[in-house]
């Protein structure tokens, strides 16, 4: 199975700082993949490479087709989502309106309306708060909706960063087990980048570890989980 | 929870100057002084009214650096401290007989008072709101300026005449020369001044002001004295360069100091490059003398011309004259490393 | 007492000028975030082309119709080719690129209609509205117009795809470009109906102030304050405020001894400026809550 996502020797700057020196990985389609690794190690400038939203060099091909070159709004039309850290909520506008942001993309108007109702049984409680405005809910709620939104543009791949930041735990598990979900039924390819290495680890199936803008391990996540030596070196548990 | 507010996580709107790059180097100012020195000494009578112009609006624009590239609060009315610096040292100077020296330090201390007081209902506003209030202060000036109950003093719509003094110890050197080179020693005493504003602990205050006000506010600045001092330099340098103007022109009138000359002067401060004091020299030359060079190209479009002139320098230097120093340095660098 | 009602209704009949500029100003500020001090110009412009397609025998709902179609064009070429190669640059150097293309405008319209005054015609005849002395049916016909384009405008933002776009291009760039928004042909937009709504300001005060270059200076500066008063996130507060600057220009102009015409503005801009350092964000605008 040729890899949807390939990523080669890519190198990525803020201004004349180097955050990534050479990284290369691949995403199978339909897997569930972690990207983890310490503070500043180059998680969320991978994923912002990848969108095109900070300077780099090498090659990042989706479906075979070279992302290099194209503005952010291009690729993430090619079918990429993006949830950013921090969420990117649009706080001024409600809950709804977020959602159908996330399919201002689309033509296919019943398709819209049909996938919003869709994200209210996935999320219940953006159901409940679909006018109010999307500042006014709660993190965990924002973050749900940030899903929700990403899950809008029916992506072939879906990318988060840091999605437990700033939640509780009971919370964090119940946003992986949709993610779970939506990655078995909906056959979303996705790409978790995480700090809480245990959780992620939990519902992932692959991980890589990154370090200082490289890759220096990879493999199924139950292989990572279980080695002492790599979690006590690279994740701190 | 309360109803969606827009929060506002506060880019710094001004451009922070590295710290080094705010001044020329020991070798270039050398140089650029010899010029100043010099060049007088060679030109007739009108260019040397001319440079003398220079140098004040040099340090009119100096001082909108201070106060936006400085402390980043943005104000289009630096024209109405000009007014009442010039109008300030023309009455001491034909009223009350002042020797024109020591008007230069009367206006500034108003200006200064005047700054200041303006500084502080200004607190309340940032970004456009200021430049609305600032812009206020500008066009009621000259209306002030023309109003009945101050006739007496200001000469109403006609304004004042001013005596252009001689040179003193009976030099012979004409009336242009001597202003020329009091005022070069003005502005150089300024430019030292303000330089080493910017480099204490206030123009550290002001330049965290700029940045990040909210966090310069939690490390414990006086947020509120800083930017009404800010204010208050900035008027008085002005209210000495309106000063100086109304000497050098011989005379002062309210239309003299419309919303115009704020304008010009924000244009000065960036094609100078903001918050690089010695670009307001560069700064000066351009609103001087670019609406010259627009008017003889083109009499009847001479404001379609300027404005292309103005926007040719913006596109090749979006950041003012400090980019070209900051290009020759690199130059100059890679030519001794060679 | 009458005399107050007078000046307040008559306020409202010449704020309606200030409410129809000030609703450009804000379409602008929701697109590009900062205000356009060549604005007044280009709406100015856009009127004396409206007026020489009229010279040149086109009726005048056909000469408005065109124009406002040029205008939206001209918006977006203008911002195309001068000011997104600004987008990078610092928002000063765009204020002085607002200043240039100010002063590029005002000197070819110029040039080309010199500045003799022009009369420019109103379709609402100019006849006393109902009877009133205050209000002529002219001023009424705008106040019918300013009022017609706030609702198009809030129909637009509120229920439309490409509204809620520009929204979030101005909310939140980088997120919008996230969801596929191409953040910066929205500015281009947000430029082409400014103009637009810009000409059509222009083409409803030209009756009024009689059409010149230099007819917009003033205008322009009472739109400004009547959109931050207002509170420049609102068009509803836009108008309101265009309105209420009008009501003071008028009542200082009457009310307070020795205020001739020329201290009418900047006592009115200082009323403005006073509203402002007790309600910083404008009476209708959003609070700004400032992070860190």
């Amino acid at each position: 199975m040729t890899a949807m996502l390939n990523i080669k020797d890519l190198r990525a700057y803020y201004g004349q700082v180097q955050a990534l020196h050479g990284l290369e990985f691949g995403l199978n389609e339909g897997s569930l993949t972690t990207l983890l690794g310490a503070n500043g190690a180059g998680k969320t400038t991978t994923l912002r490479a990848i969108c095109n939203m900070v300077r780099s060099t090498g090659s990042i091909e989706f479906d075979g087709a070279a992302l290099s070159g194209r503005s952010t709004e291009n690729i993430v039309r090619l079918g990429i989502a993006h949830v950013p850290q921090g969420r990117g909520t649009f706080t001024t506008m409600t809950v709804e309106e977020n959602l159908q942001l996330g399919a201002i993309t689309r033509r296919d108007r019943a398709g819209i309306v049909s996938d919003i109702e869709r994200m209210y049984d996935h999320f219940p409680v953006l159901k409940q708060r679909h006018t109010q405005q999307a500042g006014t809910l709660s993190g965990g709620e924002q973050q749900m909706l940030a899903v929700a939104r990403a899950l809008m543009l029916r992506p072939r791949l879906m990318l988060l960063d840091e999605p437990s930041f700033g939640l509780a735990p009971l919370i964090v598990r119940d946003l992986f087990r949709i993610l779970g979900k939506i990655n078995r039924e909906e056959k979303v390819t996705i790409l978790v980048v995480e700090q809480n290495a245990q959780l992620a680890l939990e519902l992932a199936d692959k991980a890589y570890v990154i370090e200082t803008g490289r890759i220096v391990m990879s493999g199924s996540a139950a292989e990572i989980a279980s080695n002492e030596d790599i979690r006590k070196s690279y994740l701190g548990y | 929870m309360s109803a969606a507010q827009e929060v506002v996580t506060e880019a710094p709107a001004i451009d922070a100057v590295p710290k080094r790059a705010m001044t020329l180097g020991y070798g270039t100012s050398l140089v650029m002084l010899a010029v100043l020195i010099l060049v007088p000494l060679f030109v007739k009578n009108f260019i040397i009214f001319q440079l003398t112009m220079l140098l004040i609006y040099g340090l009119a624009v100096l001082a909108l650096n201070i106060l936006t590239g400085g402390s980043g609060q943005f104000s289009l009315g630096q024209s109405a401290f000009y007014a009442v610096g010039a109008y300030t040292s023309a009455i001491l100077m034909e009223t009350f007989n002042v020797n024109y020296a020591l008007t230069l330090p009367v206006s500034g201390v108003i200006c200064f008072a005047f700054g200041f007081l303006f500084g502080l209902p200004a607190l309340r506003l940032s970004g456009i709101y200021l430049a609305l209030a600032t812009f206020a202060l500008a066009t009621a000036m000259p209306q002030l300026l023309k109003l009945n109950v101050f006739e007496p003093w200001t000469g109403g719509v006609q304004g004042l005449v001013v005596t252009k003094p001689d040179a003193p110890f009976g030099l012979p050197i004409s009336q242009d020369m001597w202003l020329y080179y009091f005022t070069l020693v003005i502005t150089i005493g300024i430019y030292i001044f303000s330089v080493n504003l910017l480099k204490s602990r206030s123009g550290r205050a002001f330049m965290a002001i700029r940045d990040n006000e909210i966090a310069a506010s939690a490390m414990g600045i006086d947020v509120a004295l800083y930017k009404t001092l800010a204010f208050g330099v900035s008027a008085g340098i002005t209210g000495v360069a309106g000063a100086l103007g109304a000497i050098a022109v011989q005379f002062v009138a309210p239309d003299s100091y419309t919303i115009q000359l704020a304008i010009s002067l924000f244009l000065g401060m960036v094609v100078g490059g903001v918050g690089w004091l010695p670009g307001s020299i560069v700064g000066s030359a351009f609103i001087i003398f670019v609406p010259n060079i627009a008017e003889g190209i083109s009499k009847g479009l001479s404001g379609a011309v300027f404005g292309v002139l103005l926007f040719l320098v913006i596109f090749l230097v979006p950041h003012g004259a400090r980019q070209v120093a900051v290009l020759g340095q690199q130059l100059i660098g890679k030519f001794r490393k060679s | 007492m009458e005399l107050f009602t007078n000046q307040v209704l008559a306020g409202i009949a010449t704020g309606a000028i200030y409410a129809c500029m000030a609703l450009a100003i804000v379409m602008i500020y929701q697109a590009i975030d900062h205000l356009n001090f060549a604005q007044g110009e280009m709406a100015m412009f856009s009127t004396f082309i409206a007026w020489q397609l009229m010279q040149w025998g086109v009726p005048y709902w056909g000469a408005f119709v065109i124009t406002v179609a040029f205008s939206f064009a001209a918006g977006i070429i203008i911002e195309r080719l001068l000011f997104k190669p600004l987008a990078k640059a610092p928002i000063l150097t765009n204020v002085a690129g607002f200043i240039a293309l100010y002063s590029i405008v005002n000197s070819v319209a110029g040039l080309i209609w010199d500045f003799t005054i022009k009369q420019f015609p109103t379709p609402f005849g100019s006849s006393p509205f109902l009877g009133s002395q205050l209000i002529s049916t002219h001023q009424a016909g705008m106040i019918g117009v300013t009022l017609l384009l706030l609702l198009l405008l809030f129909f637009f933002f509120r229920f439309t795809r490409m509204g809620l776009a520009m929204r979030a291009a101005a909310a939140l760039p980088e997120s919008a470009r996230l969801v596929g928004i191409n953040t910066s042909w929205m500015i281009a937009l947000g430029w082409g109906m400014a103009a637009a709504i810009g000409s059509i300001a222009g083409m409803m005060i030209a009756p009024v102030v009689f059409l010149e270059p230099n007819m917009m200076l003033g205008v322009l500066i009472y739109g400004f304050a009547a959109a931050v008063l207002g509170g420049l996130t609102s068009p509803f507060g836009a108008v309101i405020g265009g309105f209420l600057v009008g009501i003071f220009e008028n009542l200082t102009g009457t009310y307070i001894p020795g205020v001739g015409n020329e201290l009418k503005l900047p006592i009115a801009l200082a009323l403005i400026v006073i509203v402002l350092v007790v309600k910083p964000a404008g009476l209708f605008g959003r609070p700004i809550v400032k992070r860190v």
